[in-house]
C-alpha cells in the first residue's frame, strides 16, 4: 500500500468495532489540502466515531489513518495536534471553570514552547495576542472574561470553534458546529468558515443541509458506518438515494 | 470575591500594578498593618496569628482543592512535618536529638525536605481522583501521625519537641507579640500573593484546565501528571512555611499537632472560607479561631458543657455545606448579587 501523495488526510479500510457494534466500516476517504468536506448522514451513522478516528480520542479496529502523507495511525491525540489537526466537540468539552479568553489562550499556549511556566504572561504576549484575535473572531468579545460556565450554549459552540482555529491549524474536524445556534450565529459561523485561510481544509459534520451545502465542495454520505456516496454539493442534492434516505425526512435525526 | 474580581489582569491591563489594587485591598491592608497600635497582645498574637498561620495551611489545601481539584487530608502534615524538621536540625530542650545546626541551614533544609516529601505523596495521590485521592492522603496523614507517636529515636514520640524558637535575627525576640504577628503577616501575605499570581499564570491556568477537563489537556499537550504534581510540591511549601511558623508560636510540636482531628480541621477552614478564591482560607482561618478560642466561653455562659465546642464549628460547617458550597465567599457574592437586583423587577440594576 503505497501513500497517496499531496493529500491532507488519507483514510484507508478504517474500521471502528464496539463490541458487536461496528460504527465504521472499511471507510475510504481522500481529502486534499485546503479542501472543504461536508460529512453528512443520520444519527448513529458513525460521523463522530469517523473523528474520533482521525484525531486519535482512540484508535480504529483496523486501517491505516495518513496525515499530510505520514502515518499517524498510532499517535496519541496531542502528536497529531502538533501536526496541524484540529477539532471541535459535539458535547462541550471546554474549561468550565475558566474564562473565555484562557480557554483559547489553553489551547494556543498547548500546542506553543513552554508550556509548563510559572511566570505570568504579559498582555503584550504573543499568544495572549493570538488568543484575543481569535476570540474576537468568533464573536465572543463582549464575554472574554466571563467563565464558561455562564456563557449560553451558542456561546459555547463559538468557543469550541476559537479553539480549533488556536495555534496554526492545517486541518479542522467540525462535530455538528451549527447545532442548536441562532439564525444569527449561524450566518456568523458561515462567515467564519467561509472567511477561513485558503490552506486550511476541513471537514464539516452538519445536519442542515443549507449550512453544509454553502460551506463546502464536496459531500461525503455515510449510513450505518459505511461510506456510500460522495460527490458535489448539486449532484448529492438530486441524488435520488440520497434523498430517499436522508432528505427524505424520516431518518433525519 | 466580586471585591476582588476587579484584579482582572484584561480589565486592569492598561492601568499599572498599584491602580490595579481593588480599594478593599488598601482597606485591609491598613487595618493589619496597623492592627498593633489598637489591639492587645492576646488578639494579635494568638487570634491573628494563628489565623494567618492556619489560613497558609487551608490555602495551601484551596491551592490543590480549588485550582487542581484535588482533595488532600495530608497538608497539616506537611506543615508537622517541616516543624518537626526545624526542631531535629535547630534547637529545642531535646538536646539528645536536636542537632544545633543555624538557622541558615535548618529552615531551608527543612522546606526542602517538606517539599520533596508532598511531591512524593503528590505523586502517589495524582493516580488517584476524587475521594480516593481523599482517602490515600488521609491514609498517608494518619501513618505519619503513628509513625511520630512511636518513633522515638527521631521524633521523640508521645512528647515531641518543645522550647523550639525562631532565631533572633536582626536582634528581635520574633516570639513577642508585635513582631511575631508582623513575621505571621508577612508569610501569610506572600503565600497568598504567590497563589494569586500563580493561578493566573500558565501553570496555574493549565492546573485549572486539568480540573475540568484532564483528557482535553493531555490532547492539547499538556502533561496533565506533571502539573498536578508541581502543584502538591507547590502546596507542600506553603503548608511547610505555615508549619514551621505555627511551631515557633507555641514553641513545641508533637504528634498531637498532626493527628487526624487537625488534618480534618484544615479541611472544614478552607470548605467554610470558600475553594474559589484565595482569600477563602484566611477568612475560613477567621471564623474557625474565633469559633475554637470563644465558643467554649459562649457555651459555658449558656450553661451549656464547653466540651461542646467542636459540635458548634460541626453544625457550622454543616450550615455552610448546606446553604452555600461555595463556602461563606459563595454566600457573598449571592448577597451582593442580590443587593445589585433591582428589588421589583429582579433585573440586575447595574449591567457593568
Ligand atoms: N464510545 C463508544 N462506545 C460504544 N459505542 C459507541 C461509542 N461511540 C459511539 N458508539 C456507537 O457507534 C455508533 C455511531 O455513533 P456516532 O459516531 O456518535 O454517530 P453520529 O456521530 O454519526 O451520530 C452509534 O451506534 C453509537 O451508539
Ligand atoms: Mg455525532
Amino acid at each position: 500500500m503505497t501513500a497517496e501523495t499531496g493529500l491532507a488526510l488519507e483514510l484507508r479500510g478504517v474500521s471502528k468495532r464496539f463490541g458487536a457494534l461496528a460504527a465504521l466500516s472499511d471507510i475510504e476517504l481522500r481529502v486534499r489540502p485546503g479542501e472543504r468536506r461536508a460529512v453528512l448522514g443520520s444519527n448513529g451513522a458513525g460521523k463522530t466515531t469517523l473523528f474520533n478516528c482521525i484525531t486519535g480520542d482512540f484508535p480504529p479496529s483496523s486501517g491505516a489513518i495518513r496525515f499530510f502523507g505520514e502515518d499517524v495511525t498510532s499517535f496519541p491525540a496531542q502528536e497529531r495536534i502538533r501536526r496541524g489537526l484540529r477539532r471541535t466537540y459535539q458535547i462541550s468539552l471546554l474549561f468550565t471553570g475558566l474564562s473565555v479568553l484562557d480557554n483559547v489562550y489553553l489551547a494556543c499556549r498547548g500546542v506553543s514552547r513552554g508550556r509548563f511556566s510559572f511566570r505570568r504572561p504579559r498582555a503584550s504576549d504573543a499568544l495572549m495576542q493570538t488568543a484575543e484575535e481569535l476570540v474576537t473572531t468568533v464573536h465572543l468579545q463582549e464575554v472574554r472574561n466571563t467563565r464558561v460556565s455562564d456563557l449560553s450554549y451558542g456561546q459555547q459552540r463559538q468557543l469550541e470553534i476559537a479553539m480549533a482555529l488556536s495555534g496554526a491549524p492545517r486541518f479542522i474536524l467540525f462535530d455538528e458546529p451549527a447545532a442548536g445556534l441562532s439564525p444569527t450565529e449561524r450566518r456568523e459561523l458561515i462567515a467564519i468558515l467561509t472567511g477561513l485561510p485558503g490552506h486550511v481544509g476541513y471537514i464539516i459534520i452538519e445536519h442542515d443541509m443549507d449550512v453544509a451545502l454553502r460551506v463546502s465542495e464536496r459531500v461525503t454520505m455515510m449510513h450505518n458506518g459505511r461510506i456510500f456516496k460522495e460527490g458535489k454539493p448539486a449532484e448529492i442534492e438530486d441524488d435520488p438515494e440520497v434523498q430517499a434516505l436522508y432528505l427524505g425526512g424520516a431518518a433525519h435525526g | 470575591m466580586a471585591v476582588l474580581d476587579a484584579f482582572d489582569p484584561a480589565r486592569a491591563r492598561d492601568r499599572n500594578w498599584i491602580e490595579r489594587v481593588p480599594p478593599a485591598y488598601w482597606v485591609l491592608g491598613l487595618l493589619l498593618l496597623v492592627m498593633p497600635a489598637f489591639a492587645g497582645d492576646f488578639v494579635l498574637y494568638q487570634i491573628m496569628g494563628w489565623t494567618f498561620l492556619l489560613g497558609m495551611i487551608a490555602l495551601s489545601l484551596m491551592f490543590l482543592a480549588g485550582y487542581g481539584g484535588m482533595v488532600s487530608l495530608a497538608q497539616m502534615s506537611f506543615a508537622g512535618l517541616a516543624g518537626y524538621l526545624v526542631a531535629i536540625f535547630g534547637d529545642s530542650a531535646i538536646t539528645a536529638i536536636s542537632q544545633g545546626w543555624p538557622w541558615w541551614i535548618t529552615i531551608p533544609l527543612s522546606l526542602a525536605l517538606t517539599v520533596l516529601a508532598a511531591t512524593g505523596v503528590g505523586w502517589l495521590a495524582v493516580r488517584t481522583e476524587g475521594i480516593y485521592t481523599i482517602m490515600i492522603t488521609l491514609a498517608i496523614a494518619a501513618a505519619f501521625f503513628y509513625f511520630t507517636r512511636q518513633n522515638y529515636d527521631l521524633f521523640n514520640g508521645f512528647q515531641g519537641f518543645n522550647t523550639i524558637l525562631p532565631p533572633h535575627l536582626f536582634g528581635v525576640d520574633w516570639r513577642a507579640p508585635v513582631p511575631f504577628y508582623y513575621l505571621a503577616l508577612f508569610w501569610a501575605v506572600a503565600a497568598y500573593a504567590a497563589v494569586l499570581y500563580l493561578s493566573r499564570a500558565p501553570f496555574g491556568l493549565a492546573l485549572q484546565g486539568v480540573r475540568d477537563n484532564p483528557r482535553r489537556m493531555a490532547a492539547l499537550g499538556y502533561n496533565v501528571t506533571a502539573h498536578r504534581v508541581a502543584a502538591y510540591a507547590f502546596a507542600g511549601l506553603i503548608a511547610g512555611i505555615g508549619g514551621i511558623l505555627l511551631t515557633w508560636q507555641s514553641s513545641q510540636i508533637s504528634p498531637g499537632t498532626i493527628g487526624i482531628g487537625p488534618a480534618i480541621d484544615v479541611l472544614v477552614v478552607a470548605v467554610i472560607g470558600g475553594l474559589r478564591h484565595p482569600i477563602g482560607a484566611f477568612l475560613g482561618a477567621f471564623i474557625f479561631v474565633l469559633l475554637k478560642t470563644f465558643a467554649v466561653d459562649v457555651l459555658i455562659s449558656l450553661g451549656l458543657s464547653g466540651e461542646r465546642f467542636q459540635l458548634l464549628i460541626g453544625l457550622c460547617f454543616l450550615a455552610i455545606v448546606f446553604f452555600s458550597p461555595d463556602g461563606l465567599l459563595g454566600l457573598w457574592d449571592r448577597l451582593r448579587e442580590r443587593g445589585l437586583r433591582d428589588p421589583l423587577t429582579g433585573r440586575a440594576k447595574d449591567d457593568r
